[in-house]
C-alpha cells in the first residue's frame, strides 16, 4: 500500500529548479532510498515533503490524504518525522532530553498543571523519560543519555537525531545522510538500525551518498539529478542503469563508478 | 566521572522534586533569615524592591533564557499592572486585590493580542517590535491623563485586604519575598514539564522542534503571556509599595533594566534573576557616595560582569565551582 505519494512536485529558487516535476510513490514498510549527485535536490525534496518548504507545483499525499502545504508540526502529528543533513540538535539539552522533545506530540499535560507540577506532570515526565530511553537504546546511544548533546561526536549526533525522530512514533521517517561522517563500523551498525526500523513497520526514506549502504539496505531506489527523476528501481536495476552511472560521476568516472557500485 | 559525582549526592537530593526546588528553598531560607541582619527599615525597603524586580526578571527570563525570545518592551506590562492597582481603586472603586487580578488578566490579554504578530519576528526584528510596543504603552500612560495623571503620575491607594490595610515596609518585604519564592517555584515547575522542554528546544532549533511536532508559534505565545503576567504582578506590587507611580514604570529604561537583570544574573537561571535584580537595585544605592560618577561606575560594573562572567553571574560561578570539584 502506498503510504507517501509525491505528485509532480516542483520548486525553484531564483533560476534554479531545485526539484522539477518529481513524482515518487512509496510503499509502506520499505526502505526507500533517494540518491543523486550533490545538488540533485534530495534535501530540497525532504524539505518539501516535511512542510519546511511549500511547493510551487504538485501535491504530497500521506495515505491518500492531501497534505501539501501543511506545516511541519501538523505533518508530525500525522506520522511524518525526519533528520537533518546539517544537524539540528538541541545543544543545550542532554541527549535524553533531546529525545524527550521527540515525545512532545504524545504528551498531554496542560500549562496550568505544569506550573503547579500536579502529580500528572510527574507521571507524564516519567513516561516520556522511559519512552525516550527506549528510543536512545534503539540507536545504541544509552550510554550517552545524560551527556550534554554538545559533547557528542558527529556520528553520535546523527544517531541522536534518529532516536529523536523515532520518539515521535512516525509512520514515515525521512533520513538525510545518516551515515555522513561515520566510519565503516558505525555505518555497519547504522545499516542494522535502519533495517530494524523498517522491520518494525516504519517506512524509511533514505537519502545517502554511501552507495554500499544504499545498495545493501534499500528495497527500492529513486535517482535524482538536477532536480529531475533519472531512474527508479531495485538496487540491481539502478546499479545497471548507464544513465545513473553517468550522472553520478560523469562519463569519465563511469568505469570507477561501476567498480565502486558493483 | 559524572556518574561518580552523582553517587556521592545523597539519595534524597537526587529526587527530581528536590533537585527542581532546592535552589528556591535556599533562597526562601535566606529571605527568612536575612531580615535579622537589617539595621533599619531602609534595608527592608531595598530588599523588597529586589524581590519585586526579581519577579519581573524571572518572567522575562522564561521568555529570553528558556524560549530564546527577546523583549525590549516588558516594562510595558509592569506599567499595566502598576496602573491597574492605581486606577481601579481610584476611579472605579474596584478593590486593590481585584484590580491586581484585572491588571494581570489585562496583561495576559494584551500579550495574547500583541504576541501573535510580533513573535513571528526573529532576533533584531523582534527586539525592535517589542521596543515599539513598550514605547506605545508608555505614551498611552502619559496621554490618558484623565485616568493616569499624565506625566506627573498618580497616587496609588493603600491596598485593603479583608479589612486589613496593607502598610509598612516590613509587610511589603514579606509579601514580595513570598511572592518571589512562589513565582520562582512556578517557573521551575514549568521548566521541568513538556512545555519547558519544548521551549528549550525552540531556543536551540525551531526547525527541529517543529519537525518533532512542537507548535512553535503557540509555545512562544504561551510563554510570552506568562512572562507578561509576571511583569504585571511586579508592576502592581511596585506601585502599591511606593504609593505613587509615573509613566516611567513602563519606560524604555525600565525595560532595558529588566533585560540587564536577566542577562547579568544569568540567562536561563532562576536564581540568576534574583542576583541580577539585586545587583541593579542595590548597586545604585551603594554607589550614591560617588555622586556624579554613580552612573559611570554602574556602567563599568555591568560591562565588567559581562566581560568576565559571560554566561552571567550565577551560571559562571556554578560552572567554576563544578570545575573545581571535578
Ligand atoms: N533555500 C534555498 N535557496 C536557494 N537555493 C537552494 C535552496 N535550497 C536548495 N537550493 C539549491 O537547490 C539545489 C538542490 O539542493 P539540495 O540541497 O536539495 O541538494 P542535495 O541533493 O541535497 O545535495 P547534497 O547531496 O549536496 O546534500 C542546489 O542547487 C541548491 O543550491
Ligand atoms: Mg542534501
Amino acid at each position: 500500500m502506498t503510504i507517501l505519494a509525491i505528485e509532480r512536485l516542483s520548486i525553484a529558487f531564483g533560476g534554479v529548479r531545485a526539484v522539477d516535476n518529481v513524482s515518487v510513490s512509496i510503499d509502506e514498510g520499505l526502505v526507500f532510498s533517494i540518491i543523486g549527485p550533490n545538488g540533485a535536490g534530495k534535501t530540497t525534496l525532504f524539505n518539501l515533503i516535511s512542510g519546511l518548504y511549500v511547493p510551487q507545483d504538485g501535491r504530497v499525499r500521506m495515505r491518500g490524504e492531501d497534505v501539501t502545504g501543511l506545516p511541519p508540526e501538523q505533518l508530525a502529528r500525522r506520522g511524518l518525522s525526519r533528520t537533518f543533513q546539517n544537524l539540528q540538535i538541541f545543544f543545550r539539552m542532554t541527549a535524553l532530553e533531546n529525545v524527550m522533545v521527540g515525545c512532545h506530540r504524545h504528551e498531554t499535560v496542560g500549562i496550568f498543571p505544569s506550573l503547579l507540577h500536579l502529580p500528572a506532570v510527574g507521571r507524564q515526565n516519567a513516561r516520556t523519560r522511559a519512552a525516550a530511553a527506549g528510543a536512545l537504546d534503539r540507536v545504541d546511544l544509552s550510554a550517552a543519555a545524560d551527556k550534554p548533546a554538545g559533547n557528542l561526536s558527529f556520528g553520535d549526533l546523527k544517531r541522536l537525531e534518529i532516536a529523536r525522530a523515532l520518539a515521535t512514533e512516525p509512520k514515515v521517517l525521512l533520513l538525510d545522510e545518516p551515515a555522513a561522517g561515520c566510519n565503516a563500523v558505525e555505518t555497519g551498525e547504522l545499516a542494522g538500525i535502519v533495517r530494524g526500523i523498517a522491520d518494525d513497520g516504519i517506512t524509511v526514506v533514505l537519502v545517502e551518498h554511501d552507495m554500499r549502504l544504499v545498495m545493501r539496505i534499500s528495497d527500492r531506489i529513486h535517482v535524482l539529478a538536477n532536480g529531475r527523476t533519472l531512474a527508479e528501481g531495485t538496487a540491481a536495476q539502478v546499479r545497471a542503469d548507464p544513465a545513473v552511472i553517468e550522472a553520478y560521476l560523469g562519463v569519465h568516472g563511469s568505469q570507477e563508478a561501476a567498480r565502486a557500485v558493483g | 566521572m559524572l556518574r561518580h559525582t552523582a553517587d556521592r549526592i545523597p539519595a534524597v537530593l537526587r529526587r527530581p522534586f528536590v533537585q527542581r526546588l532546592s535552589a528556591i528553598a535556599v533562597i526562601a531560607v535566606i529571605a527568612i533569615v536575612i531580615p535579622a541582619f537589617f539595621p533599619s527599615t531602609y534595608y527592608y525597603r531595598v530588599a523588597a524592591l529586589v524581590f519585586v524586580f526579581a519577579i519581573a526578571a524571572i518572567g522575562l527570563n522564561l521568555l529570553m533564557g528558556f524560549a530564546g525570545q527577546v523583549s525590549l518592551g516588558h516594562a510595558g506590562f509592569m506599567g499595566i499592572g502598576a496602573y491597574a492597582v492605581a486606577i481601579g481603586p481610584t476611579h472605579f472603586n474596584i478593590p486593590s486585590w481585584l484590580s491586581f487580578l484585572i491588571g494581570a488578566a489585562l496583561s495576559a490579554f494584551v500579550a495574547f493580542i500583541v504576541g501573535r504578530p510580533i513573535l513571528r519576528l526573529k532576533g533584531h526584528y523582534l527586539a525592535v517590535a517589542t521596543l515599539g510596543f513598550g514605547l506605545l504603552l508608555a505614551i498611552v500612560f502619559v496621554n490618558e491623563a484623565r485616568l493616569t495623571g499624565g506625566p506627573d503620575g498618580m497616587l496609588v491607594p493603600r491596598p485593603v485586604l479583608f479589612g486589613w490595610s496593607v502598610r509598612g515596609t516590613e509587610t511589603w518585604y514579606w509579601i514580595a519575598a513570598i511572592s518571589f519564592v512562589f513565582g520562582a517555584a512556578l517557573a521551575a515547575n514549568l521548566i521541568d514539564s513538556p512545555t519547558g522542554r519544548a521551549l528549550r528546544a525552540i531556543h536551540d532549533s525551531e526547525v527541529a522542534a517543529r519537525v518533532l511536532g512542537v507548535d512553535v508559534a503557540k509555545q512562544k505565545l504561551v510563554i510570552f503571556i506568562i512572562s507578561a503576567v509576571y511583569a504585571s504582578v511586579a508592576g502592581s506590587y511596585l506601585a502599591a509599595f511606593n504609593g505613587h507611580i509615573t509613566p516611567d514604570v513602563s519606560g524604555f529604561l525600565r525595560s532595558i533594566e529588566l533585560v540587564a537583570m536577566v542577562v547579568l544574573g544569568g540567562i536561563g537561571s532562576i536564581a540568576g534573576s534574583l542576583v541580577g535584580a539585586a545587583l541593579l537595585v542595590m548597586l545604585p544605592q551603594v554607589l550614591t557616595f560617588l555622586h556624579d560618577y554613580e552612573q559611570m561606575v554602574l556602567g563599568l560594573v555591568v560591562m565588567g560582569v559581562m566581560i568576565f562572567l559571560r554566561a552571567g553571574i550565577v551560571p559562571s560561578i556554578a560552572a567554576a565551582l563544578s570545575r573545581r570539584r571535578a
